[in-house]
């Protein structure tokens, strides 16, 4: 993997200025796009029904605002999220196999997919296991892969890898191979929980890597970016390397997300902002 | 090696002071600044002194966001803190004194005497509003005689964020008499310094930096005066707006602009023209971005018995 070179033409396509109509499409197709996300120990059944109340309606006072694509909560909160998006298209995402560090034995990671999939989840969000993975035993990684796919039966499987702690971008490519092979729908960068999360430069390889396997087996993979994406600018920096790197094809909430929670206030001000003219501020938008 | 040797000049970089920080415009953009020495300057030929940054819109949203995230810490700190830190800054004022006289005489076209007399003026106003910060709420709050048994009681609480326009003619002893009196209240501010004379406005920037002072709590901007003062004028998450240096056209546009969200609009007053900021100043642009809040608390004697329970 050339590094350099990858971070530097990362860096180059994030310099494109998007504004006026192409600005307005790009905000209103990042809402659509975002998992709206919340996992925290202190999650309470109320707080994940205001989140699904957000997911349906981000901007009360402006009915033309997208939906986002779908909640992603802890599995013993999928029921009361799946109820708070009840009859809307929002996604109820769960993340599971002992999210976030992966550390716990093959059976409890599986019976947590099940718990979470009989709750109703329509996407798994797993974390491979990274210590397997960095000792060198790729065939587990792939092995508990494919066995978390079949328990996640109908759900859309998301595989995490967390590229914080791969080290090189010859691990996350080889992750990433790793994942689509064994049956991911999905391959997610990160889960939010470490110090380095989603950056341009790891998102724009595992684009690369989801094209690639696409020429090669026809079967296309989803990619989706979590943590550390805060600003309008940011996302929309993410949705150029989409465009220029995967193709058109990925712009869309099926095969591309933003793991992300306050990006969406982000995005809420900045469209304010367009429609009115005058810059927003958080007094406009929900304190999550 | 000739036995004398010449040193190179070392120029000063005028910048932005945001969020504790000397970043350029976003917009690389800079303007000339020129002395104003009476008849060359009415013929648009002073002597040029530096470039200052032409900031942009994008600038003065970064400076909001700055001056929000400084809110929080400032307007809760004690008042006899925000005293404490103000009065530093006068201390590092006092140790600059000479740089800003000189700068202050180029802006203004003073004389030396004239500009030292202006800006000993300007750090004695800025230890008189430190004065004020723990003594304010003596002074407009209280506890209020009601008809029950209840304590009721007023305390003024900052507005928020407050873009001060500073006075375009006062260049110094102007700026420091329309900022120090919002910060000194607990709010941030976002300053539009004077358009022609922004060089003692940049300046007091590098004083604040070392003064103890929150980076954010004052965010100093120069450029085209309109350009800033419009869309600061219309942000949503500014809540007072100081018009001291706008003249009538704009000022009117710019309280249009701010009655959407309700600001707080302080007009240019009488006293704002240049002679008046060498007067007393009064509490009046104290209490300007101050909001009186009354609370009741039951006095816990509910009936004649005197017992509350």
């Amino acid at each position: 993997m050339d590094a350099v070179g990858l971070e530097a033409r990362a860096a180059g396509l994030g310099t494109r200025s998007i504004k006026t109509s192409a600005k307005a499409y790009a905000i209103d197709l990042a809402i659509s796009m975002i998992d709206l996300t919340t996992l925290e120990g202190a999650d309470t059944p109320g707080k994940v029904r205001a989140l699904g109340a957000k997911a349906v309606h981000p901007d009360p006072t402006d009915r033309t605002t997208p939906r986002t694509a779908a909640v992603c909560v802890y599995p013993d909160m999928v029921a009361t999220a799946k109820q708070a998006v009840a009859g809307t298209d929002v996604k109820v995402a769960s993340v599971a196999t002992a999210f976030p560090a992966g550390r716990a034995a093959l059976a409890v990671k599986l019976a947590d997919v099940r718990d979470a999939v009989a709750a109703g989840a329509d996407e798994i969000d797993m974390v491979i296991d990274r210590g397997a993975f960095l000792a060198g035993d790729y065939l587990k990684v792939y092995e508990e892969i494919v066995a978390v796919k079949e328990v996640s039966a109908q759900a859309r499987l998301k595989v995490i890898f967390e590229t914080g702690e791969l080290s090189t971008y010859d691990n996350i490519r080889r992750a990433s191979w790793i994942g689509m092979l064994a049956g991911a729908d999905f391959i997610k960068t990160s889960t939010g929980k470490v110090g380095v999360n989603a950056t341009p430069a790891n998102t724009l390889l595992m684009l690369e890597a989801v094209r690639d396997f696409r020429a090669q087996t026809g079967v296309q993979v989803g990619v989706k970016p979590a943590g550390g994406i805060r600003s309008t600018k940011d996302a929309i920096k993410f949705l150029v390397l989409v465009n220029e790197t995967a193709g058109a094809d990925w712009l869309d909430n099926h095969w591309f997300r933003f793991g992300a929670s306050s990006l969406l206030n982000d995005l809420l001000m900045q469209r304010q902002k367009l429609a009115t003219g005058r810059y927003s501020g958080p007094d406009y938008v929900t304190v999550d | 090696m000739s036995d004398k040797s010449e040193r190179l000049t070392v120029f000063k970089t005028y910048k932005l002071y945001v969020g504790g920080k000397f970043p350029r415009s976003e917009s690389g953009r800079v303007y000339e600044v020129t002395t104003a020495t009476s008849a060359a300057a009415a013929a648009g030929k002073g002597k040029w002194l530096a470039n200052a940054p032409l900031a942009s819109r994008k600038d003065a949203r970064d400076a909001v966001v700055a001056a929000r995230k400084a809110f929080g810490g400032w307007s809760t700190a004690t008042a006899y803190l925000r005293g404490q830190i103000l009065y530093r800054v006068a201390e590092m004022l006092e140790g600059r004194r000479d740089q800003f006289v000189r700068e202050v005489a180029e802006a203004e076209g003073l004389s030396k005497s004239k500009a030292a007399a202006v800006v000993d003026a300007a750090i004695d106003r800025w230890v008189w509003y430190a004065g004020w910060t723990d003594k304010i709420t003596q002074v407009v709050g209280g506890a209020n005689p009601v008809a029950g048994p209840y304590f009721n009681l007023s305390t003024p609480e900052p507005t928020g964020v407050v873009t001060v326009i500073a006075p375009q003619e006062s260049s110094f002893l102007g700026l420091v008499s329309v900022i120090a009196p919002v910060i000194a209240a607990g709010n941030t501010a976002v300053v539009i310094a004077s358009e022609k004379s922004p060089l003692p406005a940049l300046s007091l920037g590098e004083v604040l930096a070392t003064s103890d002072l929150p980076g954010g709590v004052v965010n100093v901007l120069s450029g085209r005066t309109a350009e800033l003062a419009l869309p600061l004028a219309a942000h949503q998450d500014v809540n007072g707006l100081d018009l001291a240096g706008a003249d009538a056209d704009l000022a009117k546009d710019l309280e249009i602009a701010a009655a959407d969200n309700l600001k707080r609009v302080l007009r240019p007053q009488a006293v704002d023209t240049d002679a008046d900021f060498s007067t007393a100043p009064g509490t009046h642009r104290l209490t300007t971005f101050l909001e009186t809040k009354t609370v009741w608390h039951p006095t816990g004697s509910l009936g004649a018995s005197g017992s509350a329970y």
